[in-house]
């Protein structure tokens, strides 16, 4: 079994909300609410769920562009949270993250050239003409020309600013790359191009993703685990294959079956789930999915259910009352 | 929303506290004081007369603790005596505000009656020829000095036409009959000035409305308003105007902080017996007493029309909140 | 229902083909052009295609292959630098592109209606879901505004949003963006329009939210008789609500026909190679079909075929000829010289 790259304990990060006269502390919007899960070297791992439900969020708060609130992040073993200085721009270094929009995710008034040079100059590494080189040959890693390298993203298509975006994140070698949502924003068949490359790189780099998507056909083509999210919380992890033949959290049964099927023919819609995403700032009480549950039962509306291994699967972890006490 | 108001209202004070002690103290470094103008004026003062007057003018006194004093005194409603002129700030200024009031509303108001108008048709038919016919006059009223309108209006307007009086406030020596009679009297020696104002903030306002108004007519939800076979009328002024107007909301409101500040070279060259000159004199003259209330005037208006915008804001724009 | 109308407004018959048929709406030759500075652009080039009554019609393209200048063209709410340049959509017997501005509004929001992408944005921020619902009722309907508010809430309340009186007083923003867009279509379906546009309805949306507006807009289909015209870059949204699917590239027909027929017959090697691009649940492959390239922009078009720069099949005959529509199998039309599978 390979190595975990990273391990989350009991993440959380709330965003607090002021009110009144002098603006005190009233609540939390717990964007993230206690998270644990890892993800192994070389995997991909799919945080999926529908807006709102954190999963953006956490992919921030797993590289500290926020600060979590609590709970602990273990990169290659170290403590993620307690680094500081020379050690933390080396974890940093480490793990890069590519965003979903590659028009606000590029500086218009940098060329090519200047935005991909800034990792280097920011770590200091190289000389001027061997980052000169490292750039051409990062362009050409991700499928542009080496001579698109004075020009501006504005003279790009979306696919290939998001082709620079990738290149900036494997600029210096990372190991772990967290991408958020980075095909949401392109059509259809510039996704399928962005998405052999970012197979392609991985086993060409042997880089580890964490690849956040709302969008689960997109999960299941590149993902080896899912991490299923729901108002802050994993609601169910597992393996793809056992996720998608064996859901057991209703919620990701919900999810699943409202995907729309390609090809299948003509049908008549079947109400998958009613109701919507309740608020973060005041989550229902126990189990967050019981008003919108179809199983639920007493218990779920008085004690949330923990995130617990599912009979047979050490694997395959699911937070529902109905599968820890032995299924639907 | 009543804590919202009442934050800002709070906030609002402390930043007068704070401006007005920084100007205090500015005043204080600047050169020559009252009993300096007394030693020039009479050259037979002894050196224990003008110790004597600092003493008697607390100019002795450090200025944190003059500054207490001219707040005591102030709260009280005494507003002290101008140094020039002599006789009470309340008296000086009051008439003076009165005046200058008049001619910023009146010019203010003309030149919002006219630049909406014209600036949403410009939005509405930007690019055409009358978009840029009234776009070059506005960029002319925004490039234009103030003295140089003013003086092309009183030179066709009352030296070659003689309809209007070339300056002042009202007739001296006509006794008024009425109200009527009076106001028709004061509103003759009201248009030039007027019209020159007005002109000057027409041009940035119009361009104001007019980007405005282009960004609200680019909205999704004017499509909507078309989609759902409303005629141009409603889709132009119930769905396009009513949010342009948000925006519009700041750059008024914070024009009509001006009212009271006035307009020195437009006073100046209509010889209008506004507050712009005194202020500009107070302020070389050493008039201690009018320049601070001037000051904490003016600044007053400027806070106290952002809240009344933010306050707009929340009425027109049911997406803000105040909490 | 449709009335049969004997004259059209302009006194003209209607002619026999449209008052005996089905066809609700018949588009033919369509062309919009976009004057830009860089030239004249067809954003629409000479698009045909009909709608019969009840049916839904699936229109998939990705960005700017003119899906929804399409639309917006029946509407006639192309602004300017844009114009419809020819062509003919005979709505119920009369030619949308022949009326006049007034006589427009009024078929506008009444006859035939249009719901958006983004309900945020689409909604006016500063009016009530009943103002903007009543003002709809109010311009096209003689009623009082008493029954304008009546017929609204009704409205609400038809489209599965929960105490619709309360709603009716509340802004867009106080409402999830679920709830936003049962609004719009409660707005848009306040007139019984006998033809209703949905311009990428459920794109803005999650995907359980997704699943539950689809099937309101398939159980409203039903219920009030209308006639679809669904616009979408989803082929897996086109394929569970299109009877047919017209697949457009660069302003252009690529294909139209049956929904499943296309999805498992693709005969343009455009729609072949986009369906191959989508990942498709539970049909995992290894790697995803791509098609090289970007869609061109607008002046880079080839004088033919506007797929050429990017397919596979193409041949000279591509890059100048414009490719006429033929029709290799009943009801599946396609406008290629080399369609896939040809025999």
């Amino acid at each position: 079994m390979s190595q975990n790259i990273l391990e989350v304990k009991n993440l959380s990060k709330f965003f607090p909300i002021k009110k009144g006269l002098f603006l005190r502390h009233v609540a939390d919007v717990r964007a993230v609410d206690y998270v644990s899960f890892h993800v192994r070297q070389g995997e991909t791992l799919g945080l999926v769920g529908e807006s709102g439900c954190g999963k953006s969020t956490l992919g921030r708060t797993l590289i500290r562009l926020y600060e979590p609130t609590s709970g602990s992040i273990r990169f290659k073993g170290e403590d993620f949270l307690k680094v500081r200085g020379e050690s933390l721009r080396k974890m940093r270094k480490d793990m890069q993250m590519i965003f979903q929009d590659p028009y606000a995710s590029l500086d218009p008034r940098m060329t090519v050239g200047q935005i991909l040079t800034q990792p280097f100059e920011i770590h200091n590494i190289m000389t001027p003409s061997e980052r000169l080189e490292r750039v051409k040959q990062l362009l050409e890693t991700v499928g542009l020309k080496a001579s698109h390298v004075n020009r501006y993203p504005h003279e790009f298509s979306g696919g290939q600013r998001q082709r620079i975006s990738i290149a900036r994140a494997i600029a210096l070698n990372p190991s772990l790359v967290i991408a958020d949502e980075p095909v949401s924003a392109l059509d259809v068949s510039i996704q399928a191009q962005i998405l052999n490359l970012m197979k392609d790189l991985q086993e060409k780099l042997k880089l580890t993703y964490v690849f956040i998507s709302h969008d689960l056909s997109v999960i299941e083509h590149l993902c080896d685990r899912i991490a299923v999210m729901y108002l802050g919380k994993i609601v169910e992890i597992a393996t793809r294959d056992e996720l998608f033949s064996n859901p057991k959290h209703p919620y990701t049964q919900a999810l699943i079956s409202a995907i729309p099927r390609v090809g299948e023919g003509k049908k008549k819609m079947k109400k998958s789930l009613s109701g919507e995403v309740p608020s973060p700032i005041n989550p229902p009480s126990g189990c967050h999915f019981h008003p919108r549950c179809a199983h639920k039962k007493d218990i779920c509306s008085q004690k949330a259910p923990a995130l617990e291994s599912v009979t047979g699967n050490s694997e395959h972890r699911s937070a529902c009352w109905l599968t820890t006490q032995g299924g639907l | 929303m009543t804590t919202y108001i009442v934050r800002r209202m709070l906030q609002t004070f402390v930043v007068i506290i704070l401006l007005s002690y920084v100007c205090f103290y500015l005043m204080t470094l600047m050169p020559g004081d009252p009993v300096e103008l007394m030693i020039q004026s009479n050259p037979k003062i002894t050196s224990a007369d003008i110790e004597r007057l600092r003493t008697l003018y607390g100019l002795d006194q450090p200025a944190y603790k003059r500054y207490a004093n001219w707040v005591s005194s102030i709260v009280q409603g005494d507003l002290g005596y101008s140094r020039t002129y002599r006789v009470p700030v309340s008296e000086l200024i009051g008439p003076k505000l009165v005046n200058t009031f008049v001619l910023s509303m009146s010019s203010l108001l003309l030149a919002i009656l006219i630049a909406v108008p014209l600036g949403v048709l410009c939005a509405l038919r930007a690019g055409s020829k009358l978009d840029y016919t009234v776009n070059f006059f506005a960029f002319a009223g925004i490039s234009m000095p103030s003295f140089w309108l003013a003086i092309v209006l009183i030179i066709i307007f009352s030296v070659t036409l003689g309809w209007l009086p070339a300056g002042g406030t009202s007739t001296i020596g006509f006794e008024p009959t009425g109200i009527l009679d009076g106001g028709l009297d004061r509103l003759k020696y009201l248009i030039l000035p007027t019209l020159s104002l007005a002109y000057l903030s027409i041009g940035s306002f119009l361009r104001f409305v007019r980007a405005s108004m282009m960004d609200a007519m680019r909205n999704d939800y004017i499509r909507t308003a078309k989609a759902k076979g409303l005629p141009r009328l409603a889709v132009v002024w119930k769905h396009g105007f009513r949010n342009a107007l948000i925006p519009l909301i700041t750059i008024i409101a914070l024009s009509f902080s001006g009212v009271f500040s006035g307009a020195i070279i437009t006073e100046t060259v209509f010889a209008y017996q506004g507050v712009g000159k005194l202020v500009f004199d107070s302020i070389t003259g050493n008039d201690f007493n009018v320049a601070m209330v001037s000051f904490v005037i003016s600044v007053s208006m400027v806070l106290l029309m952002n809240l009344i915008a933010d306050i707009l804001y929340g009425v027109a724009d049911p997406r803000i909140s105040y909490k | 229902m449709i009335l049969p109308r004997p004259f059209d407004t302009h006194g003209h018959p209607f002619s026999e083909e449209a008052v005996l048929s089905d066809v609700v709406l018949k588009v033919k030759d369509l062309e919009t052009t976009f004057f830009s500075k860089a030239g004249p652009f067809r954003a629409v080039n000479k698009i045909s295609y009909e709608i019969r009554k009840g049916e839904t019609l699936g229109i998939v393209g990705e960005s700017g292959c003119g899906k929804s200048v399409t639309s917006f063209s029946l509407m006639r709410l192309i602004e300017k630098p844009g114009q419809i340049t020819g062509g003919s959509a005979v709505l119920n017997g009369r030619d949308l592109l022949k009326l006049s501005e007034p006589e427009m509004q009024k078929v506008r929001g009444d006859e035939m209606a249009m719901i958006f992408q983004e309900p945020m944005t689409a909604l006016n921020p500063v009016l009530t879901i009943g103002q903007q619902i009543d003002e709809q009722i109010l311009m096209h309907k003689n009623v009082t505004p008493a029954e304008a508010k009546e017929r609204s809430i009704e409205m609400l309340s038809l489209v599965g949003i929960p105490s619709p009186a309360e709603r009716y007083t509340n802004y867009p923003h106080q409402l999830s963006g679920g709830m936003r867009q049962r609004a719009m279509i409660a707005m848009a379906l306040s007139c019984n329009p006998t033809f209703l546009i949905a311009d990428e309805p459920t794109t803005a949306l999650d995907v359980t939210i997704q699943a539950q507006i689809l099937e309101l807009i398939q159980t409203l289909q039903e219920k009030l008789n209308m006639t679809v015209q669904f616009i979408t870059h989803d082929l897996g949204v086109i394929s569970e609500i299109a009877d047919r699917t017209l697949v457009m590239y660069g302003g252009q027909f690529c294909e139209m026909g049956n929904t499943q027929e296309i999805f498992k017959n693709p005969l343009h090697p455009y729609t072949h190679a986009l369906i191959g691009s989508r990942p498709r649940f539970g049909n995992r492959v290894q790697r995803l079909t791509t098609i090289e390239g970007s869609v061109p922009a607008p002046h880079e078009y080839p004088a033919g075929c506007p797929f050429t720069n990017r397919c596979s099949r193409a041949t000279e005959q591509c890059r100048m000829q414009k490719p006429p529509v033929q029709e290799l199998s009943p009801g599946h039309q396609v406008a290629c010289f080399h369609p896939m599978g040809a025999r």
